[in-house]
């Protein structure tokens, strides 16, 4: 897993959610976008290192990569 | 000089917060230090929790109205009209009918909407019982439902009141037991993530009761289309269920409003959630469900942050430093079936410990919402 080439189409600035609130938010942003396109996910919140592949798999999209940040994470998934 | 404090929105938090400001700042109003102005676009205050119980023909839709002005203190200038634009540079509102507003400070408690029509086929296949008509019309086709697919699918999150939707489903199941319907109707609860409720205390505690009485659970199930005329319902994970009878908890927005004045996306204001200030105006405050602090939209989050925000705009009109703050308080009673119910109480802090379910509890439910009257007039 590598950081995407591609600029992603949005991020969502989801720190300082309490979970649910990452995933959900992330959810909402995926309905909006084409298939193909790149949502970055950022989350200080613990739960989204599992919440967010578990649904990333179920969903059947694609997991490009975790960047490790200062004080939170960045998720990067492709729509399918 | 008279400072202007503006409430927009007269539902369970900007009426709360109306009376409170009445009681408090009684001498500055009487001496027009002070002037307060309440304006909601409907000369009725709604209270939406009775919709619950209307589906099973327990309450009355006009059991949750009363007319604004009966419940609000005289010395608040109540004004009914529908806001139209928010300016925070000038600090002014222009309403539907009447001329421009100006303020010194502004309260927004503009609450959320539904919008059904961002699913395709929801708003034709669908029911629901968030809103006042969903839940008259519900009423109708539940009462002529004697077997097939119930689905209770929860697709908008945030919605109001978190626990509704589990509440629907127990209540159902009762209910369809008790006319001996029940083994007829299968009942199948659909939600967004891997459990059954976003908070994983109140989740871990519903799971096992839904399996006691055979209420099937779909996780992980993000609605994508409703297709009325085959009457299926498929997931953004691709899963697909029929139904005969879809209940819905469609996707929530506030007011367009707050999103063209800046002050957040979909409706929600961004806000310090411990001081309930927004972060992209001076002199603006949100509350209720337009807040958005992460905790559930809930009638007793927003009348406990009413009192918080009483507390500081009373100081912040006597020039005094605010120091109250609002640290997540929520409080809720949760129905478990007809004659039953559980409680949880809950802040930024302490995690809910749901309480075992009990009649008891279901009676308090029922007097807390018979009560409401007087919480709205400030007298509880
Ligand atoms: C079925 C159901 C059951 C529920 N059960 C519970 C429960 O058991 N316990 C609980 O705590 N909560 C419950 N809730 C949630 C609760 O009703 C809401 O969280 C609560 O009403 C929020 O209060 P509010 O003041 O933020 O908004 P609201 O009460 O929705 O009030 C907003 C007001 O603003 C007005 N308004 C909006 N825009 C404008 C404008 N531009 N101009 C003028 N006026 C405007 C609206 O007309 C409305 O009167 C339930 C909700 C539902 C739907």
């Amino acid at each position: 897993m590598s950081t995407p080439d591609t600029d992603p189409a949005a991020t969502v600035d989801a720190r300082g959610a309490a979970c649910p609130g990452p995933l959900m938010d992330l959810i909402g942003k995926m309905r909006e976008v084409d298939s193909g396109a790149i949502v970055c996910l950022l989350s200080d919140n613990e739960q989204s290192v599992t919440d967010v592949p578990e649904w990333v798999e179920e969903a059947g999209n694609e997991l490009l990569a975790v960047e490790e940040r200062e004080d939170h994470r960045a998720f990067y998934v492709e729509k399918q | 000089m008279t400072d202007h404090v503006v409430i927009l929105g007269g539902g369970t938090g900007g009426t709360v917060l109306a009376n409170d400001l009445a009681d408090r700042l009684e001498t500055e109003l009487a001496t027009d230090k002070v002037r307060v102005t309440l304006l909601n676009d409907d000369p009725d205050h709604v209270y939406k929790p009775v919709w619950l119980y209307v589906p099973f023909g327990q309450r009355e839709p006009e059991d949750g109205r009363r007319p604004l002005a009966d419940l609000v203190d005289d010395s608040v200038d109540v004004r009914i009209d529908r806001v139209t634009d928010i300016d925070t540079d000038t600090r002014q509102l222009r309403t539907r009918r009447g001329p421009a507003i100006e303020y010194d400070y502004l309260v927004l408690a503009t609450g959320s909407t539904l919008a059904p029509a961002e699913i395709s086929g929801l708003a034709e296949g669908g029911h629901d019982y968030y809103s006042e008509s969903g839940a008259k019309t519900l009423r109708e086709e539940l009462l002529s439902f004697t077997g097939g697919e119930l689905v209770l699918s929860v697709i908008g999150s945030p919605h109001m009141c978190p626990a509704a939707p589990l509440e629907f489903v127990f209540m159902a199941d009762d209910w369809f037991r008790e006319r001996g319907l029940r083994d007829d109707v299968e009942i199948t609860y659909t939600y967004p993530i891997q459990r059954v409720h976003g908070n994983p205390h109140i989740a871990e505690w519903a799971r096992p009761l839904m399996d006691d009485r055979d209420i099937n659970v779909e996780t992980f199930f993000n609605a994508e289309a409703v297709d009325p005329e085959a009457e299926t319902i498929t997931s953004m994970e691709g899963t697909e269920l029929d139904y005969d009878l879809l209940v819905s908890i469609p996707p929530h927005r506030g007011v367009d409003l707050i999103e063209e004045a800046d002050l957040g996306d979909n409706g929600w204001v961004d806000v310090d959630k411990h001081t309930l200030e927004a972060d992209h105006a001076d002199r603006v405050y949100a509350i209720g469900d337009a807040a958005d602090t992460g905790v559930p939209k809930a009638g007793s989050v927003a009348h406990y942050q009413a009192g918080v925000l009483a507390q500081r705009l009373a100081s912040e009109v006597r020039g005094r430093p605010a120091t109250a703050t609002y640290d997540g308080k929520t409080l809720c009673f949760i129905e478990t079936g007809m004659d039953a119910a559980s409680f949880v109480e809950f802040d930024y802090e302490q995690p809910p410990s749901p309480a075992p379910p009990s009649q008891k509890l279901h009676w308090s439910k029922l007097a807390y919402n018979e009560s409401y009257w007087l919480t709205a007039r400030g007298l509880l």
